[in-house]
Protein backbone atom coordinates (compact mmCIF):
# COMPACT_ATOMS: atom_id res chain seq x y z
CA UNK A 1 0.00 0.00 0.00
CA UNK A 2 3.12 2.15 1.10
CA UNK A 3 4.13 2.12 -2.73
CA UNK A 4 1.26 3.92 -3.80
CA UNK A 5 1.61 6.58 -2.08
CA UNK A 6 5.43 7.17 -2.44
CA UNK A 7 4.66 6.93 -6.28
CA UNK A 8 1.04 8.36 -6.45
CA UNK A 9 2.05 10.56 -9.95
CA UNK A 10 3.52 7.53 -11.67
CA UNK A 11 -0.02 5.42 -9.65
CA UNK A 12 -2.13 8.10 -11.25
CA UNK A 13 -0.79 7.96 -14.94
CA UNK A 14 -1.64 4.49 -14.99
CA UNK A 15 -4.94 4.93 -13.41
CA UNK A 16 -5.71 7.43 -16.33
CA UNK A 17 -4.51 4.93 -19.18
CA UNK A 18 -6.58 1.99 -17.11
CA UNK A 19 -9.76 4.11 -16.59
CA UNK A 20 -9.85 4.84 -20.31
CA UNK A 21 -8.53 1.27 -21.51
CA UNK A 22 -11.47 -0.10 -20.00
CA UNK A 23 -14.34 1.98 -20.20
CA UNK A 24 -14.03 3.43 -23.73
CA UNK A 25 -14.37 -0.42 -24.94
CA UNK A 26 -17.52 -0.71 -22.46
CA UNK A 27 -18.82 2.39 -24.05
CA UNK A 28 -18.81 1.21 -27.73
CA UNK A 29 -19.53 -2.47 -27.22
CA UNK A 30 -22.53 -1.18 -25.62
CA UNK A 31 -23.94 1.06 -28.15
CA UNK A 32 -23.15 -1.75 -31.03
CA UNK A 33 -24.85 -4.86 -28.61
CA UNK A 34 -28.65 -2.85 -28.18
CA UNK A 35 -29.37 -2.87 -31.97
CA UNK A 36 -27.56 -6.58 -31.85
CA UNK A 37 -29.71 -7.79 -28.85
CA UNK A 38 -32.86 -6.09 -29.99
CA UNK A 39 -31.90 -8.00 -33.28
CA UNK A 40 -31.77 -11.23 -31.85
CA UNK A 41 -34.71 -10.85 -29.54
CA UNK A 42 -37.30 -10.45 -32.34
CA UNK A 43 -35.38 -13.40 -34.48
CA UNK A 44 -34.87 -17.20 -34.44
CA UNK A 45 -31.98 -16.70 -36.60
CA UNK A 46 -30.78 -13.86 -35.46
CA UNK A 47 -30.29 -15.82 -32.04
CA UNK A 48 -29.09 -18.91 -33.70
CA UNK A 49 -25.98 -16.99 -35.59
CA UNK A 50 -25.41 -14.57 -32.84
CA UNK A 51 -25.30 -16.40 -29.15
CA UNK A 52 -22.73 -19.46 -30.76
CA UNK A 53 -20.83 -16.73 -32.54
CA UNK A 54 -20.55 -14.57 -29.05
CA UNK A 55 -19.51 -17.92 -27.09
CA UNK A 56 -16.71 -18.58 -29.90
CA UNK A 57 -15.31 -15.10 -29.74
CA UNK A 58 -15.52 -15.79 -25.77
CA UNK A 59 -13.03 -18.35 -25.81
CA UNK A 60 -10.60 -16.39 -27.75
CA UNK A 61 -8.00 -16.03 -25.06
CA UNK A 62 -7.43 -11.92 -24.62
CA UNK A 63 -3.86 -12.49 -24.65
CA UNK A 64 -3.59 -14.27 -27.83
CA UNK A 65 -6.88 -11.69 -29.21
CA UNK A 66 -4.66 -9.04 -28.15
CA UNK A 67 -1.59 -9.64 -29.98
CA UNK A 68 -3.71 -11.22 -33.47
CA UNK A 69 -5.44 -7.52 -33.52
CA UNK A 70 -2.52 -5.76 -34.92
CA UNK A 71 -1.68 -7.87 -37.64
CA UNK A 72 -5.50 -8.05 -38.57
CA UNK A 73 -6.24 -4.56 -38.69
CA UNK A 74 -2.70 -3.40 -39.70
CA UNK A 75 -1.28 -1.34 -36.61
CA UNK A 76 1.50 -1.26 -34.46
CA UNK A 77 1.59 -3.74 -31.92
CA UNK A 78 1.96 -0.79 -29.24
CA UNK A 79 -1.75 0.84 -30.35
CA UNK A 80 -4.15 1.59 -27.66
CA UNK A 81 -6.57 0.37 -30.11
CA UNK A 82 -4.99 -3.07 -29.65
CA UNK A 83 -6.88 -3.59 -26.46
CA UNK A 84 -9.71 -1.67 -27.41
CA UNK A 85 -10.64 -3.58 -30.12
CA UNK A 86 -10.52 -7.27 -28.27
CA UNK A 87 -12.36 -5.31 -25.23
CA UNK A 88 -15.17 -4.29 -27.80
CA UNK A 89 -15.55 -7.85 -28.79
CA UNK A 90 -15.37 -9.67 -25.47
CA UNK A 91 -18.34 -6.57 -24.44
CA UNK A 92 -20.62 -7.42 -27.44
CA UNK A 93 -20.01 -11.00 -27.01
CA UNK A 94 -21.45 -10.74 -23.36
CA UNK A 95 -24.19 -7.89 -23.63
CA UNK A 96 -25.60 -9.34 -26.70
CA UNK A 97 -27.22 -12.27 -24.82
CA UNK A 98 -27.94 -9.71 -22.10
CA UNK A 99 -29.80 -7.09 -24.10
CA UNK A 100 -31.40 -9.71 -25.85
CA UNK A 101 -32.97 -11.67 -22.76
CA UNK A 102 -34.10 -8.36 -21.39
CA UNK A 103 -35.97 -7.42 -24.18
CA UNK A 104 -37.38 -10.59 -24.74
CA UNK A 105 -38.76 -10.67 -20.69
CA UNK A 106 -40.51 -7.57 -21.48
CA UNK A 107 -44.41 -8.41 -20.88
CA UNK A 108 -46.05 -9.30 -24.08
CA UNK A 109 -49.53 -7.22 -22.34
CA UNK A 110 -47.66 -3.72 -21.80
CA UNK A 111 -46.20 -4.18 -25.49
CA UNK A 112 -49.79 -4.84 -26.44
CA UNK A 113 -50.99 -1.88 -24.16
CA UNK A 114 -48.08 0.51 -25.55
CA UNK A 115 -49.09 -0.30 -29.75
CA UNK A 116 -52.73 0.41 -28.99
CA UNK A 117 -51.89 3.85 -27.33
CA UNK A 118 -50.88 4.12 -30.79
CA UNK A 119 -47.09 4.37 -30.02
CA UNK A 120 -44.73 3.99 -33.14
CA UNK A 121 -42.16 1.42 -33.09
CA UNK A 122 -39.07 3.57 -32.47
CA UNK A 123 -40.72 5.84 -29.44
CA UNK A 124 -41.88 2.84 -27.97
CA UNK A 125 -38.54 1.03 -27.90
CA UNK A 126 -36.78 4.30 -26.51
CA UNK A 127 -39.87 4.78 -24.18
CA UNK A 128 -41.28 1.40 -22.94
CA UNK A 129 -39.48 -1.86 -24.06
CA UNK A 130 -35.66 -0.29 -23.12
CA UNK A 131 -36.33 1.34 -20.15
CA UNK A 132 -38.33 -1.94 -18.75
CA UNK A 133 -35.07 -3.86 -20.32
CA UNK A 134 -33.16 -2.56 -18.14
CA UNK A 135 -32.81 -3.58 -15.04
CA UNK A 136 -31.29 -6.99 -16.83
CA UNK A 137 -29.68 -5.20 -19.03
CA UNK A 138 -27.28 -3.07 -16.02
CA UNK A 139 -26.99 -6.01 -14.72
CA UNK A 140 -25.05 -7.39 -17.87
CA UNK A 141 -23.11 -4.08 -18.40
CA UNK A 142 -21.79 -4.40 -14.60
CA UNK A 143 -20.42 -8.05 -15.55
CA UNK A 144 -18.96 -6.54 -18.72
CA UNK A 145 -17.14 -3.29 -16.99
CA UNK A 146 -15.49 -5.23 -14.12
CA UNK A 147 -14.36 -8.26 -16.13
CA UNK A 148 -12.94 -5.08 -18.57
CA UNK A 149 -11.01 -3.59 -16.00
CA UNK A 150 -9.50 -6.67 -15.09
CA UNK A 151 -8.64 -7.87 -18.39
CA UNK A 152 -7.05 -4.43 -19.48
CA UNK A 153 -3.89 -5.72 -17.67
CA UNK A 154 -3.66 -8.34 -19.99
CA UNK A 155 -1.96 -5.66 -22.56
CA UNK A 156 0.88 -5.11 -20.42
CA UNK A 157 2.12 -8.39 -21.60
CA UNK A 158 3.27 -6.84 -24.43
CA UNK A 159 4.02 -3.82 -23.76
CA UNK A 160 0.94 -1.62 -23.45
CA UNK A 161 -0.20 0.73 -20.58
CA UNK A 162 -2.58 0.36 -17.23
CA UNK A 163 -1.96 -1.31 -13.90
CA UNK A 164 -0.55 -4.17 -15.96
CA UNK A 165 2.55 -1.97 -16.72
CA UNK A 166 2.98 -2.54 -12.31
CA UNK A 167 2.62 -6.60 -12.62
CA UNK A 168 4.80 -6.70 -15.31
CA UNK A 169 7.77 -4.13 -13.72
CA UNK A 170 7.04 -5.90 -10.55
CA UNK A 171 7.51 -8.68 -12.23
CA UNK A 172 10.66 -8.20 -14.35
CA UNK A 173 12.54 -6.08 -11.02
CA UNK A 174 11.27 -8.86 -8.35
CA UNK A 175 9.06 -6.06 -6.62
CA UNK A 176 6.08 -7.74 -5.16
CA UNK A 177 4.57 -4.22 -3.41
CA UNK A 178 4.50 -2.83 -7.33
CA UNK A 179 2.90 -5.98 -8.54
CA UNK A 180 0.21 -5.61 -5.20
CA UNK A 181 -0.16 -1.91 -5.77
CA UNK A 182 -1.55 -2.49 -9.20
CA UNK A 183 -3.81 -5.54 -8.43
CA UNK A 184 -4.89 -3.08 -5.18
CA UNK A 185 -5.59 -0.63 -7.81
CA UNK A 186 -7.67 -2.71 -10.19
CA UNK A 187 -9.80 -4.21 -7.27
CA UNK A 188 -11.09 -0.92 -6.04
CA UNK A 189 -11.62 0.72 -9.80
CA UNK A 190 -13.89 -2.46 -10.46
CA UNK A 191 -15.73 -1.77 -7.29
CA UNK A 192 -16.07 2.04 -7.80
CA UNK A 193 -17.20 1.20 -11.75
CA UNK A 194 -19.30 -1.61 -9.91
CA UNK A 195 -20.60 0.83 -7.18
CA UNK A 196 -21.66 3.74 -10.08
CA UNK A 197 -23.54 1.42 -12.58
CA UNK A 198 -25.57 0.23 -9.87
CA UNK A 199 -26.45 3.82 -8.69
CA UNK A 200 -27.14 4.57 -11.96
CA UNK A 201 -29.34 1.57 -12.55
CA UNK A 202 -31.28 2.77 -9.77
CA UNK A 203 -31.69 6.05 -10.28
CA UNK A 204 -33.46 5.30 -13.81
CA UNK A 205 -35.49 2.65 -12.66
CA UNK A 206 -37.33 4.69 -9.87
CA UNK A 207 -40.59 2.28 -10.21
CA UNK A 208 -38.43 -0.91 -9.34
CA UNK A 209 -38.67 0.14 -5.78
CA UNK A 210 -42.42 1.48 -5.70
CA UNK A 211 -44.43 -0.01 -3.38
CA UNK A 212 -41.69 -1.71 -0.82
CA UNK B 1 -0.98 -18.57 -42.10
CA UNK B 2 -2.19 -21.92 -41.01
CA UNK B 3 1.19 -23.25 -41.94
CA UNK B 4 2.73 -23.10 -38.67
CA UNK B 5 -0.21 -25.32 -37.25
CA UNK B 6 0.03 -28.02 -40.11
CA UNK B 7 3.66 -28.33 -40.39
CA UNK B 8 4.26 -32.19 -38.90
CA UNK B 9 7.45 -30.99 -36.98
CA UNK B 10 5.57 -28.98 -35.04
CA UNK B 11 2.97 -32.09 -33.61
CA UNK B 12 5.82 -33.82 -32.18
CA UNK B 13 8.43 -34.09 -29.30
CA UNK B 14 8.48 -32.62 -25.71
CA UNK B 15 7.43 -29.11 -26.73
CA UNK B 16 4.59 -30.33 -29.67
CA UNK B 17 1.23 -29.47 -29.82
CA UNK B 18 -0.18 -32.75 -28.40
CA UNK B 19 2.48 -32.46 -25.16
CA UNK B 20 1.35 -28.78 -24.51
CA UNK B 21 -2.54 -29.50 -25.47
CA UNK B 22 -2.27 -32.08 -22.97
CA UNK B 23 -0.73 -29.72 -20.12
CA UNK B 24 -2.97 -26.90 -20.82
CA UNK B 25 -6.41 -29.67 -20.18
CA UNK B 26 -4.66 -30.54 -17.26
CA UNK B 27 -4.34 -27.14 -15.90
CA UNK B 28 -7.75 -26.84 -16.51
CA UNK B 29 -9.12 -29.81 -15.05
CA UNK B 30 -7.54 -30.09 -12.05
CA UNK B 31 -8.37 -26.81 -11.53
CA UNK B 32 -12.01 -27.26 -11.90
CA UNK B 33 -11.78 -29.93 -9.35
CA UNK B 34 -10.17 -27.53 -6.68
CA UNK B 35 -12.30 -24.97 -7.05
CA UNK B 36 -15.40 -27.49 -7.52
CA UNK B 37 -13.84 -29.38 -3.85
CA UNK B 38 -13.72 -25.69 -2.17
CA UNK B 39 -16.65 -23.84 -4.00
CA UNK B 40 -19.62 -26.10 -4.24
CA UNK B 41 -19.80 -27.05 -0.42
CA UNK B 42 -20.02 -23.01 0.35
CA UNK B 43 -22.33 -22.69 -2.01
CA UNK B 44 -24.52 -25.83 -1.24
CA UNK B 45 -24.08 -24.57 2.52
CA UNK B 46 -25.46 -21.24 1.84
CA UNK B 47 -28.24 -22.16 -0.83
CA UNK B 48 -29.56 -24.38 1.27
CA UNK B 49 -29.56 -22.11 4.82
CA UNK B 50 -30.45 -19.13 3.19
CA UNK B 51 -27.40 -17.73 5.86
CA UNK B 52 -24.66 -15.45 4.34
CA UNK B 53 -25.92 -14.91 0.88
CA UNK B 54 -24.44 -11.65 0.92
CA UNK B 55 -21.39 -13.15 1.66
CA UNK B 56 -21.22 -15.31 -1.49
CA UNK B 57 -22.23 -12.32 -3.88
CA UNK B 58 -19.66 -9.83 -2.42
CA UNK B 59 -17.05 -12.37 -2.36
CA UNK B 60 -17.56 -13.62 -5.92
CA UNK B 61 -17.63 -10.24 -7.17
CA UNK B 62 -14.38 -9.24 -5.56
CA UNK B 63 -12.74 -12.61 -7.03
CA UNK B 64 -14.10 -11.37 -10.17
CA UNK B 65 -12.03 -8.56 -10.43
CA UNK B 66 -8.98 -10.08 -9.44
CA UNK B 67 -6.92 -9.40 -12.06
CA UNK B 68 -5.64 -13.37 -12.80
CA UNK B 69 -2.07 -12.22 -14.39
CA UNK B 70 -1.11 -9.99 -11.29
CA UNK B 71 -1.96 -13.09 -8.26
CA UNK B 72 0.01 -15.67 -10.78
CA UNK B 73 3.18 -13.16 -10.59
CA UNK B 74 2.40 -12.73 -6.73
CA UNK B 75 2.53 -16.18 -6.06
CA UNK B 76 5.09 -16.96 -8.26
CA UNK B 77 7.60 -13.88 -6.13
CA UNK B 78 6.70 -15.56 -2.99
CA UNK B 79 6.40 -19.18 -3.82
CA UNK B 80 8.69 -19.52 -6.96
CA UNK B 81 8.46 -20.93 -10.62
CA UNK B 82 6.77 -24.02 -11.24
CA UNK B 83 2.98 -24.74 -11.78
CA UNK B 84 1.82 -23.96 -7.70
CA UNK B 85 1.10 -20.64 -8.92
CA UNK B 86 -0.81 -21.08 -12.05
CA UNK B 87 -3.24 -23.56 -9.73
CA UNK B 88 -3.09 -20.64 -7.63
CA UNK B 89 -4.40 -17.91 -9.90
CA UNK B 90 -6.84 -20.27 -11.88
CA UNK B 91 -8.73 -21.58 -8.74
CA UNK B 92 -9.46 -18.42 -7.71
CA UNK B 93 -10.73 -17.56 -11.12
CA UNK B 94 -13.09 -20.54 -10.93
CA UNK B 95 -14.47 -20.54 -7.45
CA UNK B 96 -16.84 -17.36 -8.26
CA UNK B 97 -19.00 -18.71 -11.17
CA UNK B 98 -19.10 -22.13 -9.55
CA UNK B 99 -19.90 -20.86 -5.87
CA UNK B 100 -22.63 -18.76 -7.90
CA UNK B 101 -24.16 -21.33 -9.89
CA UNK B 102 -24.57 -23.75 -6.70
CA UNK B 103 -26.01 -21.25 -4.80
CA UNK B 104 -28.21 -19.83 -7.20
CA UNK B 105 -29.30 -23.47 -8.20
CA UNK B 106 -30.17 -24.55 -4.97
CA UNK B 107 -31.99 -20.97 -4.59
CA UNK B 108 -33.84 -21.73 -7.04
CA UNK B 109 -35.57 -25.15 -6.33
CA UNK B 110 -39.06 -25.32 -5.75
CA UNK B 111 -39.97 -24.82 -1.78
CA UNK B 112 -42.70 -26.53 -2.27
CA UNK B 113 -40.45 -29.66 -3.27
CA UNK B 114 -38.23 -29.12 -0.09
CA UNK B 115 -41.07 -29.15 1.49
CA UNK B 116 -42.89 -32.38 0.45
CA UNK B 117 -38.92 -33.79 1.30
CA UNK B 118 -38.72 -32.47 4.69
CA UNK B 119 -42.60 -33.78 4.81
CA UNK B 120 -41.82 -37.15 4.15
CA UNK B 121 -38.90 -37.21 6.97
CA UNK B 122 -36.17 -36.85 5.21
CA UNK B 123 -33.62 -35.34 6.93
CA UNK B 124 -31.74 -32.05 6.16
CA UNK B 125 -29.20 -34.06 4.92
CA UNK B 126 -31.04 -35.89 2.76
CA UNK B 127 -32.81 -32.79 1.89
CA UNK B 128 -30.17 -31.35 0.36
CA UNK B 129 -28.04 -34.13 -1.18
CA UNK B 130 -31.08 -36.22 -2.48
CA UNK B 131 -33.53 -33.31 -3.59
CA UNK B 132 -31.90 -29.28 -3.83
CA UNK B 133 -28.41 -30.95 -5.43
CA UNK B 134 -30.08 -33.08 -8.26
CA UNK B 135 -32.83 -30.48 -9.33
CA UNK B 136 -30.00 -27.85 -9.28
CA UNK B 137 -27.63 -29.48 -11.41
CA UNK B 138 -28.63 -27.76 -14.62
CA UNK B 139 -27.49 -24.12 -12.92
CA UNK B 140 -24.62 -26.38 -11.09
CA UNK B 141 -23.18 -27.29 -14.43
CA UNK B 142 -24.60 -23.37 -15.76
CA UNK B 143 -21.73 -22.25 -13.29
CA UNK B 144 -18.51 -24.90 -14.46
CA UNK B 145 -18.81 -24.39 -17.71
CA UNK B 146 -18.35 -20.28 -17.76
CA UNK B 147 -16.01 -21.70 -14.93
CA UNK B 148 -13.95 -23.97 -17.93
CA UNK B 149 -14.33 -21.56 -20.66
CA UNK B 150 -12.45 -19.08 -18.29
CA UNK B 151 -10.22 -21.32 -17.34
CA UNK B 152 -8.92 -22.42 -20.42
CA UNK B 153 -8.83 -19.34 -22.09
CA UNK B 154 -7.03 -17.49 -18.91
CA UNK B 155 -4.65 -20.91 -18.83
CA UNK B 156 -2.74 -19.30 -21.71
CA UNK B 157 -1.26 -16.26 -19.16
CA UNK B 158 0.90 -19.31 -17.15
CA UNK B 159 3.23 -19.32 -20.30
CA UNK B 160 3.85 -15.34 -19.46
CA UNK B 161 5.88 -16.89 -16.48
CA UNK B 162 7.25 -20.17 -18.04
CA UNK B 163 4.95 -22.69 -16.94
CA UNK B 164 3.84 -24.66 -20.09
CA UNK B 165 0.42 -25.64 -21.74
CA UNK B 166 -0.56 -23.87 -24.74
CA UNK B 167 0.26 -20.26 -23.65
CA UNK B 168 3.68 -21.26 -24.68
CA UNK B 169 3.03 -20.93 -28.65
CA UNK B 170 1.28 -17.47 -27.79
CA UNK B 171 4.44 -16.46 -25.74
CA UNK B 172 7.27 -17.92 -27.72
CA UNK B 173 5.53 -16.47 -30.94
CA UNK B 174 5.37 -13.52 -29.62
CA UNK B 175 8.61 -13.52 -28.30
CA UNK B 176 10.03 -14.81 -31.93
CA UNK B 177 7.70 -12.25 -33.88
CA UNK B 178 6.27 -15.81 -35.50
CA UNK B 179 2.76 -14.35 -36.18
CA UNK B 180 1.87 -18.21 -37.33
CA UNK B 181 2.94 -19.57 -33.72
CA UNK B 182 0.58 -16.99 -32.28
CA UNK B 183 -1.63 -17.80 -34.16
CA UNK B 184 -1.80 -21.09 -34.04
CA UNK B 185 -1.66 -21.21 -29.94
CA UNK B 186 -4.92 -18.74 -30.05
CA UNK B 187 -7.35 -21.11 -32.07
CA UNK B 188 -6.21 -24.15 -30.62
CA UNK B 189 -7.06 -22.47 -27.06
CA UNK B 190 -10.38 -21.59 -28.73
CA UNK B 191 -10.64 -25.22 -29.83
CA UNK B 192 -10.04 -26.61 -27.00
CA UNK B 193 -12.51 -24.16 -24.39
CA UNK B 194 -15.77 -26.05 -27.34
CA UNK B 195 -14.38 -29.29 -26.72
CA UNK B 196 -14.01 -28.92 -23.33
CA UNK B 197 -17.60 -27.24 -23.17
CA UNK B 198 -19.17 -30.02 -25.35
CA UNK B 199 -17.96 -32.66 -22.90
CA UNK B 200 -19.70 -30.78 -19.97
CA UNK B 201 -22.89 -30.85 -22.34
CA UNK B 202 -22.23 -34.49 -22.56
CA UNK B 203 -21.94 -35.13 -18.89
CA UNK B 204 -24.70 -32.89 -17.55
CA UNK B 205 -27.06 -34.36 -20.51
CA UNK B 206 -25.71 -38.10 -18.41
CA UNK B 207 -26.61 -36.85 -15.06
CA UNK B 208 -29.45 -34.31 -15.08
CA UNK B 209 -32.47 -35.96 -14.35
CA UNK B 210 -34.66 -36.23 -17.68
CA UNK B 211 -37.65 -34.49 -15.69
CA UNK B 212 -35.66 -31.60 -15.33
CA UNK B 213 -35.17 -31.30 -19.22
CA UNK B 214 -36.78 -28.16 -20.78
CA UNK B 215 -39.96 -28.45 -22.42
CA UNK B 216 -41.57 -27.74 -25.51
CA UNK B 217 -40.41 -25.61 -28.28
CA UNK B 218 -38.26 -23.61 -26.26
CA UNK B 219 -35.01 -25.19 -26.50
CA UNK B 220 -32.13 -25.19 -24.55
CA UNK B 221 -31.38 -22.82 -21.44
Amino acid sequence: MTWIFENWDRFWEVTEVHLRLSVVPVLIGFALSIPLGWWASRSQTARAVLFPLANVLFTIPSIALIVITPVLIGVKILDEINVIVPLVIYTVALMVRSVADALSAVPGNVIAAANAMGYRPLRRFLTVDFPLALPVTIAGLRVATVSNISMVSVGALVGLGGYGQLFTEGYQTDNSAKVFAGLIGTVVLAALADGLLLLIGRLLTPWARAGR
Amino acid sequence: MGGWLFDPAHWSGPTGIPVRLLEHLGYTLLTLVIAAVIAVPLGAFVGHTGKGGFVIVGLSNVLRALPTTAVLILVVLWAGLGDFPVYVALVLLAIPPIMAGTYAGIRAVDPVTVDAARGVGMRESGVLLNVEIPNALPLIFGGFRGAALQVVATATIAAYTGAGGLGRFVFDGLALQEFGQMLAGAVLVALLAVLVDLGFAGLQRLTVSPGLRPVGTGGKK
